[in-house]
């Protein structure tokens, strides 16, 4: 029914809308990076951002500040407001807001299953994962031998479990095959998302579109420049892309036989949309992508909140918020280690 | 304007104020701005508003005392764990920041240590619970196994003998093999959250393949958990496998699932001994733990003996530092620069206070109080005191008065009881809101230091409006004569009687007036009788005509006032006198008429009057006359309200315009010169004033909208007027309908049962609806009255509030 959220969409989703709204307005802007740039010590960042939203937060924090403690409180707020948002939420925007932790539960699984790999502690996994892909039985990960056993023992029960259909094997693991599961399981979150956006219709459906498209196509090309010089076949590499996108299907076909950095560059050049973030960059570089694509996507996440009565505003806000919170950690990193030239470096504005 | 001390108690128009500059020498800077705000009547102006927070001078300082307020957060929570409250009188001697800073943090710490202390011997001690609560639950299991194997072990022996063959579940496979050839079976015991236990088993089920055998059982009271310290319900569980891959797996299960897992022995003999070994280390601990907390509950309580003193006083160093940083900071003269505004009355008193720090401090040198002069407008002051400022408070939820500019708090005092008296009069409704107000003003120093809830605060602050407003309902109550909606004959008796015994009460006919009329307010008579109604109606729709004319025509004299008081000659004579002219010859005409009906008893239709007035001015009045020359008197009416009307549009843009233009030639023509003493320093001083755009036709199309509002308004805020009349209407009949539909109904019952029912809920009735909410409407009504008939008439309300730096105002903003 598009064209008619107007009349019902406030029924259901109208209170957290203007939640969200009210969460967005409380984003750091461009005056507060500004400020926290050129800030000595973490001390004057804490005090800083006490007088944001995140004060209630940090306030109780003892002097000595580390820049985990920063990290870990700045995304304990986003984890309370996402848990206050899904506590008010009916169908089917419960169903969406859990789609947007999917994919923290995807890198969850993959960190831990690393990490028992490289024999580390699970607790001490544990306390990296991201808090918003916890799931119950997270910590029997470390059990799993291979694929099949992590399937059958713990991810049976998760929503990833549909994901898995296409990369159960039998195979040991090893970091080549984790990154590959990974990927699968992206692609297949990716489309299933984008599935589930195009069932709810109207303006979500469009908005969400192209944030996904984006975030498809973004994904294709990180996995064609990482896979550049490894045993993946070309083959091999055309499955892990999602099946949607701006790419979808063409520039797939040319992004799987590309060999370097600057075949791919002369494949995303094509596309209108992605040409001004290629022609920032130098040819051969790679380094400054990642925030090319990070400031698109700010950007366009920040346009989904121009329109009214769709869920693109939440998934949205989700994102920028941890947009703001690796800023935050970035520039807590530059300051704790004396690098403040470097600080311009990867920080994103977002207003 | 004032010389002395203190400041005049002048309510009509807002404090003189002052820009002034204040030079402190860097070692008496502190104290200056501390004794400033023991004064309070400085507000500082931010002179580093490029600065971010952190860059300021002071930032470290306000640093420290941020770490102070945590340390100080920390002993609250400690305290509230403790269920110890801050006494309220605080001995403790006088200490400086710098020992108080250390104190905070030796205290902190001994408090952090014990807590750790306690929190391990805390967690040694629930370890031990969990171990005797598996070892009480496990023993029992084992128990019951035990005896059932022996049993079953019987049974099989006999079965054997005939011969049948039984398939029997895999523990008890295990138990019933012949002992020498059992595999040993290990086993892992603990204690697992219930909520996560379904999916516990599911886990150990699927790594497993099903080769485990698990055996829970629910702990009926929740257990703490030593290791988040909270309480959970958990379900104690033994899981036997076998071999050592599965024991691995088990383990890790075991991990993921934060279960804690304890060792157990199947020998009975092992079991007892480790029970009263482990309760005699729980005793052990026990005695420990409570020696920790008696300890630790002596240094809360210490704590909090000077708790609030030790809170306020950083809270005013953070404040004294945060002012310190809006200060400019001159570093050649090793001096800080203060600007900001202060009451011209007060300038002593802050010379005084500088002086005072200055000795204090034992500076060299004393402080710099010099005035500037600036076209920037001055906030708003008013020297309010606790009966005024609640009023002073209704005007400001408004806007805050323009600088000087006439203060409707002044006239409010009077006529916002008043005009809530008379949609609200009834002595018996106002005694109560009196008594009930009375108890809010007479505990007043009790309520004041206390926290009271939003609705309670609310009524609390207000109370001085409310006793206003009950004592004119009282007032208003005695005019209308109703107490409860009952008429009481207390000034004398009525004036009217039955001319014989054949009329009734509920009839006007057949009444003659025996006595003189009835020396106040409303006779009784008309009480329950027919023409009650009609009566009442065309009285207070008059009075309420008759109030609104007055109070809407002051207004429109304090705009003359403004006018005067600003100089403003166009207003004067373009605004104030046609406005006059227009309103008074219209409604201030229907005035007149009301006024002259009620003295003459004219049989008159006043509506008739002033309608034809409009549509045939020139037809005679035939009945409708009231006095000689009407005619022509409202001929003449008329014409003026025609002539005040392009009068009010035309003239003021034009001479507006025409000011502007010589204002721009003189300053064309003169450049330098004494034309205005005050333009220099503010031109030198650069940042404020500045010449705003000229623009001719949004003049007129403001003058337009302001004069339309004027013309249509004065219709519709008369009419709207007509709400005092409606309100007291409804509220008269209401409070009626209780009284008689209620209490005299269960009256004639004469059940005391009924009787007891029909108080109650007459009780009710009139405190809910008509004391509670009656009020409330009739505050709302009073309120707009105010805001917009009577303010809109001469009120612009775009000031900003004279906000001091004061200790006392400092809020507690964070709890």
């Amino acid at each position: 029914m598009y064209g008619f959220e107007a009349m019902t969409f406030n029924i259901h989703g109208g209170y957290l809308e203007a939640i969200v709204r009210g969460h967005r307005s409380g984003l750091l802007t461009a005056a507060d990076y500004n400020n926290l740039c050129q800030c000595e010590t973490l001390d004057d960042i804490k005090m800083h951002l006490t007088a944001t939203e995140y004060g209630p937060y940090l306030q109780n924090e003892p002097s000595p500040l580390h820049t985990t403690t920063i990290v870990e409180k700045c995304t304990l707020k986003l984890v309370d407001e996402y848990k206050h948002m899904l506590c008010q939420a009916t169908e089917p925007m419960s169903t969406f807001l859990e789609y947007i932790t999917y994919g923290h539960m995807i890198d969850n699984v993959v960190l831990i299953v690393t990490g028992t790999l490289h024999e580390r502690d699970v607790q001490e996994l544990l306390e990296k994962c991201h808090p918003l892909g916890m799931f119950d039985s997270i910590a029997t990960l470390a059990v799993a031998q291979n694929m099949r056993e992590l399937y059958r023992l713990v991810l049976v029960d998760t929503p990833l479990a549909p994901y898995f259909s296409e990369c159960i094997t039998s195979e040991d693991l090893d970091d080549m095959n984790i990154e590959i599961m990974r990927n699968t399981l992206y692609k297949a979150y990716l489309e299933d998302f984008y599935q589930f956006c195009q069932k709810l219709g109207g303006a979500t459906a469009e908005i969400m579109s192209d944030l996904l498209a984006f975030e498809a196509d973004r994904r294709a090309v990180n996995i064609t420049i990482n896979s550049i010089g490894t045993e993946l076949t070309r083959d091999d590499r055309r499955k892990l892309y999602s099946s949607f996108g701006l790419l979808y299907p063409y520039g797939h076909e040319e992004l799987a036989v590309c060999e370097d950095i600057d075949q791919v560059r002369g494949v995303m050049e094509k596309y209108p949309p992605y040409q001004p973030i290629f022609s920032k960059l130098s040819y051969g570089e790679s380094q400054m992508l990642d925030k090319a694509f990070y400031e698109e996507e700010v950007k366009r996440l920040c346009l989904s909140f121009e329109q009214q009565f769709h869920y693109g505003v939440f998934f949205a806000y989700m994102r920028l918020k941890e947009q703001e919170i690796r800023n935050l950690m970035w520039i807590s990193e530059c300051v704790a280690q004396n690098q403040k030239s470097r600080v311009h470096d990867s920080v994103v504005f977002i207003f | 304007m004032a010389d002395g001390d203190g400041p005049v108690m002048d309510l009509f128009r807002s404090q003189p104020m002052q820009l002034a500059r204040i030079i402190i020498p860097m070692e008496s800077a502190h104290r200056a701005i501390s004794y400033l705000g023991e004064l309070g009547l400085f507000q500082f102006k931010d002179l580093n508003k490029a600065k971010s927070p952190f860059q300021r001078t002071y930032a470290t300082q306000i640093k420290r005392c941020g770490e102070m307020q945590r340390k100080i957060r920390f002993f609250r929570d400690q305290m509230y764990k403790a269920g110890v409250s801050a006494s309220k009188i605080s001995y403790g001697s006088v200490i400086t920041l710098d020992e108080l800073e250390i104190k905070l943090g030796e205290l902190e710490s001994e408090l952090i240590e014990m807590n750790a202390n306690s929190e391990k011997l805390e967690h040694a001690y629930n370890e031990l619970l969990e171990y005797r609560l598996v070892l009480k639950k496990m023993g029992e299991v084992f128990n019951s196994a035990q005896k059932n194997a022996t049993a079953q072990h019987k049974e099989q022996e006999h079965r054997r003998v005939e011969g049948s063959i039984d398939s029997p579940l895999l523990l008890e496979q295990e138990m019933t093999t012949d002992s020498s050839k059992q595999v040993k079976l290990g086993y892992v015991s603990g204690l697992v959250p219930r909520d996560k236990s379904t999916a516990f088993e599911r886990i150990l089920f699927r790594a497993t393949r099903g080769n485990v055998f698990l055996k829970q059982d629910s702990i009926e009271e929740p257990v703490i958990d030593h290791v988040s310290g909270q309480k959970v319900e958990k379900n104690v569980f033994i899981v036997f496998h076998s071999g050592e891959r599965a024991k691995s797996k088990v383990l890790k299960i075991c991990d993921a699932f934060g279960a804690n897992r304890y060792p157990f022995t199947d020998d009975i003999g092992k079991q007892h001994q480790m029970i009263i070994e482990v309760a005699g280390k729980l005793s052990e601990l026990k005695t420990t733990i409570d020696v920790g907390q008696h300890h630790w509950s002596s240094v809360v309580q210490a704590i909090s003996d000077q708790y609030e003193q030790w809170k306020n006083m950083v809270k005013k160093e953070k404040s004294i530092y945060h002012t310190l940083n809006m200060l400019s900071y001159d570093v050649t003269k090793k001096c800080l620069v203060a600007e900001g505004w202060c009451p011209v009355s007060a300038t002593n008193q802050i010379q005084k206070t500088l002086l005072q720090a200055t000795t204090d401090s034992n500076s060299q040198i004393g402080a710099i109080f010099e005035i500037l002069h600036s076209k920037e407008a001055p906030p708003t002051y008013f020297c309010t005191n606790k009966f005024t400022s609640a009023f002073q408070e209704i005007v400001n939820a408004y806007g805050v008065a323009k600088y000087q500019e006439a203060n409707p708090g002044v006239y409010t005092v009077v006529t916002f009881p008043f005009l809530f008296a008379v949609m609200f009069g009834d002595w018996g409704h106002g005694i109560c809101l009196f008594l009930a107000t009375l108890i809010l003003i007479l505990r007043e120093k009790t309520y004041s230091s206390q926290k009271l809830g939003d609705i309670m605060e609310m009524a609390f602050s207000g109370r001085y409006v409310i006793i206003m407003m009950s004592i004119f309902s009282i007032y208003t109550g005695f005019i209308y004569n109703e107490f409860f909606s009952v008429p009481f004959e207390l000034f004398g008796p009525s004036a009217y009687a039955c001319r014989d015994s054949s009329c009734s009460d509920a009839t006007t006919i057949g009444l003659i007036k025996v006595r003189n009329t009835y020396p106040f307010g409303l006779d009784p008579v008309w009480h329950g009788s027919r023409s009650e109604l009609p009566f009442l109606n065309s009285m207070k729709m008059k009075m309420s005509i008759l109030l609104g004319m007055a109070q809407m025509n002051l207004g429109i004299i304090l705009s003359y006032f403004n006018g005067k008081f600003f100089r403003n000659d166009i207003d004067i004579w373009y605004q104030f006198i046609p406005q006059m002219i227009f309103l008074n010859s219209l409604f201030g005409y229907l005035s007149l008429l009301i006024v002259v009906k009620w003295c003459t008893g004219s049989q008159a239709d006043l509506y008739h009057i002033m309608i034809y007035m409009f549509l045939s001015p020139m037809d005679d009045l035939d009945d409708n006359q009231m006095f000689m020359g009407q005619k022509y008197l409202q001929l003449l009416l008329l014409f003026l309200a025609l002539i005040a009307v392009p009068w009010m549009l035309f003239p003021k843009p034009f001479l507006l315009k025409k000011q502007h233009e010589e204002r721009h030639q003189g300053e064309a023509y003169v450049p330098l010169g004494a034309v205005d003493e005050n333009l220099e320093p503010e031109l030198a001083d650069g940042s404020h004033g500045g010449h705003e755009e000229f623009q001719f036709s949004e003049v007129v199309v403001h003058q337009l909208i302001h004069t339309i509002e004027f013309v249509l308004g004065s219709v519709s805020n008369t009419a709207s007027y007509l709400r005092l009349w409606a309100l007291s209407l409804a509220h008269s009949e209401l409070s009626k309908v209780f009284y008689d539909k209620v209490l005299v109904l269960a009256l004639g019952y004469e059940s005391v049962v009924i009787l007891v029912i029909g108080a109650i809920v007459f009780v009710f009735a009139t405190v809910g609806v008509l004391l509670v909410m009656e009020t409330l409407s009739a505050f709302l009504h009073a309120l707009r009255l105010h805001w917009v008939e009577f303010q809109n008439k001469f009120y612009e309300g775009d000031g900003y509030k004279f906000d001091p730096f004061s200790f006392a105002l400092i809020g507690d903003e964070e709890e």
